[in-house]
């Protein structure tokens, strides 16, 4: 048969993405807002997440203490923020790590369940996964779906998990230029948080230039500012995910 | 990052357009890769050579043409093309996130006989 060119000009989609198609119309479906949070290793994810979640279900009520179960170390006491949000929101979170359950036992100090994904060596979760963990979940039971991903700021910001939110997190020790080295993280952010920012000044951190940075980088981003040790800056991050998770379910029940 | 599972969908949707079209064999495969994709087209070529090997696309030439950055400013109601990080319109400076094309990971055609 002679040579000839069969013409196709279609997106291809790949396996994971089909994936994350069917994990965000089972989540639609069950009425769950997904975040997927992403950082580098040690920026503290976790310590975000922990804040977050004990935060917003012990909503007035009185000061929460994280401590470690892995050193066997109580952390500073977590002052709940002023203002309440109206309805609790209910929430669990899958974390993702190498290697150890760490991060799951801290995040279920807060009350929330919290699965631990150990990937053994893959450097970032999948929608497979997603789809194998959250199938051990009681969705309908549920508001919000926390993702804290494998801490990597490279391979996480390609692969879809079926998410709602995307948001990457940096910290005040990592410098000014971090959006700029790895621009594909930061420009597929929904939000953008600088944490750690109670170290702020013994770390030499130059605000200006890393808010300049973020702006020009990834212009479509909200941007918090928080200390999520201390718990500064945390009230705005819970309005907005509060008012996020509102709007969609709104959506939802006019559908 | 995720080139293998990307490549691998690639050449099942390039094998089976070519056995419906009759044919037996399949010469060349052309992809069209954004450059803000994320994905490497030396990757795409190394998951290609593995994934190819045991189908009709088996010692097929790659084809990748890649697709510059555009952008819309909104202000200046203008596209404009983007080769740095930062996606700035020429005319009023002002950073976009709004990307008409540069994402896309494209099956275009394939040669087959």
């Amino acid at each position: 048969m002679r040579p000839r060119t069969i013409e196709i000009h279609e997106a291809v989609q790949g396996h994971n993405d089909q994936i994350a198609d069917r994990n965000r119309k089972r989540f639609k479906k069950a009425g769950v807002f997904v975040v997927n949070v992403m950082s580098a290793p040690g920026s503290g994810k976790t310590q975000f997440l922990c804040r977050t979640l004990a935060d917003i279900a012990s909503w007035g009520q009185s000061p929460y203490t994280l401590t470690d179960p892995v050193h066997d170390r109580a952390h500073h006491p977590f002052q709940s923020a002023p203002g309440r949000i109206d309805n609790r929101l209910r929430m669990a979170v899958i974390v993702g790590d190498i290697a150890t359950d760490n991060d799951a036992r801290r995040l279920s100090i807060t009350g929330a369940e919290a699965i631990q994904i150990t990937t053994g060596g893959y450097c970032h979760l999948d929608a497979g996964m997603i789809a194998e963990a959250a199938a051990d979940i009681d969705l309908h039971d549920l508001d919000v779906l926390v993702i804290e991903n494998v801490g990597n700021m490279v391979c996480p910001a390609t692969f879809d998990l079926g998410e709602d939110l995307r948001v990457a997190l940096l910290s005040v020790t990592e410098g000014e230029d971090k959006p700029l080295k790895y621009p594909t993280l930061f420009k597929r952010a929904d939000v953008i948080v600088v944490n750690k920012i109670d170290i702020a000044e013994v770390a030499g951190y130059q605000r200006d230039v890393a808010l300049d940075n973020l702006a020009r980088i990834a212009p479509q981003a909200r941007v918090f500012e928080v200390s999520a040790r201390t718990g500064k800056g945390m009230p705005e991050w819970y309005e907005y995910l509060n008012s996020r998770v509102r709007t969609v379910r709104k959506e939802t029940a006019y559908a | 990052m995720h080139e293998i599972g990307l490549m691998q969908d690639a050449i099942d949707i390039a094998v089976d357009r070519a056995r419906r079209c009759g044919a037996s064999h399949v010469r060349s495969v052309r992809l069209k890769v954004g450059e803000d994709s994320g994905i490497v087209p030396d990757s795409l070529r190394f998951a290609f050579d593995i994934l190819s090997g045991e189908t009709i696309a088996k010692g097929a030439s790659l084809e990748i043409e890649t697709v510059p950055v555009r952008c819309y400013c909104h202000g200046c109601a203008r596209e404009f093309i983007s080769k740095s990080a930062f996606y700035e319109c020429p005319t009023c400076g002002h950073p976009t996130a709004d990307v008409h094309a540069g994402r896309e990971f494209q099956l275009v055609s394939v040669e087959v006989d």
